[in-house]
């Protein structure tokens, strides 16, 4: 039988021939991952309705044109990118600028690293050859994902965050990621974090970029936790309104360990949160939330792999999605328990707030569970808000408006109440109040 | 102060009101009796302004003005307030961030400045003392995991710190353990003031011991069949409202 081939799309044709002028100026130690990240890309193509995974969020027809990798930007045009970008601003910070995909040393605190911290800009690392490279990757899932391998593939800059073991790390590293430009851009960081057994570190990332745009970041971070350590991660999508804004999440969680991530979405026209969960190690615990404040035309999907690979670990998702004008709104979690991971615990929740009837929200949980001492469970709700507690909060005299915004705050805030860090859990609270405030 | 003339109200069809009057003076405290069924939280839900129900006929006057024409909030802060029977719970919404909400909506809507933030502490503390109200539940979530009584206790803090003209009382004391329906009634009865009436809508005597109202009513089938004094309450406890199921028909 012949071989039947999708007719590649416009998209699919321009990723090639950039990636065709691309190789031309790869190491050769990178060669290798590389061209084999784009081949498989190369043989999926951008992700359509027909692949499962993507079933929601089809890929293939939001990304019409491949945008031009962009350069990396005169410091002045850097400057006035990072000067402009307010997420997070507040907070005591060591901070890692990031603009249009690159990072600008001159903007970021790199001579101000808190004690126990190395951070190694990832061009640097890959032209030394770092062995800390090795631990690129971690979850051996994101092989099969189009949106990671796309990123291997044209991997333009980063950073290697590396913790000692022991270390307990007060200061937050964030990184700020900025884009600007008048025509469509498209972005490949990659930032590794690991921390060494027991230490404890917290992250910040936050995104933003020029409306009307429709640029194309795809970011992805990949965190590997020794045992017993402690990583907190807390993130802000406010990219630009045509963004078509890609991410992703790993960590390869060791003994003992544990990780918080928040994952809050304001921005993008569309946008995909890729979280991937290896629990290597005994007794791991994960924590993983997101929240998702969606205008009129807007698409955010969450997805979700925790894969249970060892006894005793337990695993918290929680994600909340509201949901404004006709947005919509994309939640996929998937617990898989192998036959060695007795006693673990997962417990997966997707709430959504609706306040009008034209969004949608699609909800799609998944268990694979082959060990049979384990206690999972999944739950999905989606509805307007309570009338009967609207009308207990108007009868104390608040306005609807102001009513229907408290109960959208603490629809959200249980998602950010894991959040540790003080002043990023404030600073959440307070772009939640923004998105009502602008929603009037 | 409250003068309800002829109102006729349903909700899906059920005609549930039936040309009720009633009338409360300023600083009067008006007791509502009555059997299960006989439209007592319906009338409380009316005039507080909540939406399921259709008021076909009559008229709500709070100091002459038709309450109808209000919503919710506007009442509110026109001076109503009701103690729900059944207070909500509301999580992710601090209690404290709550009630500093309502005050401040009342007093913008009112056309009056924000509290100072020193102001509303010492209010609340000075309140939740009298209520027996531990601070601890100052900083829970609005009614997350709170007992009966504490919902109750917290909706007369609520009352005494928003300061209403009018308040109604529904089935306050459902729930409530002879300790905690003493606490709840001392704090009824140190909001009771010139200027401020009660509406205290209950199935049984034993709140009318704690809260000695000035005038007794027995509502049936949708109506007030029968007003009197607070003798009129003791009556009832021992004949029971058998007699009046008959009235209103």
């Amino acid at each position: 039988m012949a071989d039947i081939q999708n007719l590649r799309s416009a998209a699919e044709t321009g990723l090639s021939s950039l990636f065709e002028s691309a190789r031309q100026s790869f190491a050769s130690e990178e060669k290798i991952s590389r061209e084999e990240a784009f081949k498989f890309f190369e043989a999926t193509g951008l992700p359509s309705r027909r692949v499962e995974a993507f079933k929601y969020t089809d890929l293939r027809a939001a990304i019409e044109d491949a945008a031009h990798p962009a350069e990396k930007p005169s410091l002045e045009v850097a400057k006035a990118a990072a000067n402009a970008a307010t997420a997070f601003v507040g907070i005591e910070a060591v901070r890692l600028t990031f603009v249009n995909g690159h990072l600008i040393g001159e903007l970021s605190d790199l001579d101000r690293v808190p004690a126990g911290v190395t951070v190694t800009p990832l061009n640097e690392a890959m032209s030394q050859g770092d062995p800390l490279l090795k631990q690129l990757a971690p979850v051996a899932q994101t092989r099969e994902n189009p949106i990671y391998q796309l990123n291997t593939a044209f991997l333009a800059d980063g950073a290697l965050i590396s913790v000692e073991a022991g270390a307990k790390v007060e200061m937050p590293i964030h990184l700020r990621f900025v884009g600007t430009g008048e025509t469509a851009f498209s972005t490949a960081t990659r930032v590794l974090v690991t921390l060494g057994e027991g230490a404890e570190f917290s992250f910040l990332e936050s995104h933003e970029g020029p409306d009307g745009i429709a640029y194309q970041p795809n970011d992805v971070v990949d965190t590997v936790i020794a045992d017993g350590a402690n990583l907190h991660h807390t993130r802000l999508n406010r990219e630009g309104d045509k963004a078509i804004a890609l991410s992703t999440i790993t960590a390869r969680l060791g003994a003992g360990s544990n990780i918080e991530s928040v994952n809050l979405v304001f921005g993008g026209v569309l946008s995909r949160h890729q979280i991937y969960l290896h629990f290597a190690g005994e007794n791991a615990t994960a924590t993983v939330n997101g929240a998702a404040m969606l205008g009129d035309g807007r698409l955010a999907d969450s997805t979700l792999l925790a894969d249970h690979a060892a006894v005793g670990g337990v695993s918290r998702e929680m994600f909340k999605t509201v949901i404004d004008g006709d947005s919509t709104g994309v939640f996929q979690g998937k617990i898989i328990v192998r036959q060695a991971a007795q006693k673990t615990d997962g417990k997966m929740k997707s709430d959504c707030l609706l306040l009008t009837d034209d969004g949608q929200m699609m909800n799609k949980p998944e268990l694979e569970i082959f060990a049979d001492d384990v206690a999972c469970g999944h739950g999905a709700t989606c509805g307007a808000p309570d009338e009967d507690l609207l009308f207990y909060l108007m009868a104390r005299g608040l306005p609807k408006p102001v009513a229907e915004s408290l109960l959208v705050q603490a629809f959200v805030g249980e998602a950010i109440e894991s959040v540790t860090h003080e002043g990023a859990r404030e600073a959440l609270i307070g772009e939640v109040e923004g998105w009502l405030r602008a929603r009037g | 102060m409250l003068e309800i003339k002829n109102l006729v109200v349903q909700i899906e069809d059920n005609r549930i009101l039936n040309g009720l009057n009633l009338t409360v003076n300023d600083g009067e405290v008006a007791a509502i009796m009555g059997p299960n069924g006989s439209g007592k939280s319906t009338l409380s839900y009316v005039i507080a302004g909540k939406a399921d129900y259709e008021v076909l006929d009559g008229e709500i006057l709070l100091d002459g003005n038709n309450v109808l024409d209000m919503s919710p909030d506007e009442r509110a802060a026109a001076g109503l307030f009701l103690a729900f029977q059944y207070p909500l719970e509301i999580p992710g919404v601090g209690t404290m961030t709550f009630l500093k909400a309502c005050i401040n909506a009342q007093r913008r809507t009112r056309g009056e400045g924000e509290i100072s933030t020193p102001d509303f502490i010492r209010k609340v503390n000075a309140a939740a003392d009298k209520l027996e109200i531990e601070k601890d539940m100052l900083k829970r979530a609005l009614n997350v995991g709170f007992s009966g009584g504490e919902k109750k206790r917290m909706e007369i803090l609520q009352m005494a710190l928003l300061e209403p003209k009018f308040c109604v009382l529904d089935e306050t004391d459902s729930g409530l353990d002879i300790d905690a329906l003493r606490i709840v009634s001392e704090g009824v009865n140190a909001l009771r003031a010139q200027g401020r009436s009660f509406l205290v809508i209950t199935h049984y005597q034993r709140l009318l011991d704690h809260i000695v109202p000035d005038t007794v009513h027995v509502m049936s089938k949708g109506l007030i069949v029968k007003t009197g004094g607070k003798e009129l309450a003791l009556e009832l406890e021992k004949s029971g409202y058998a007699d009046y199921r008959s009235e209103a028909a």
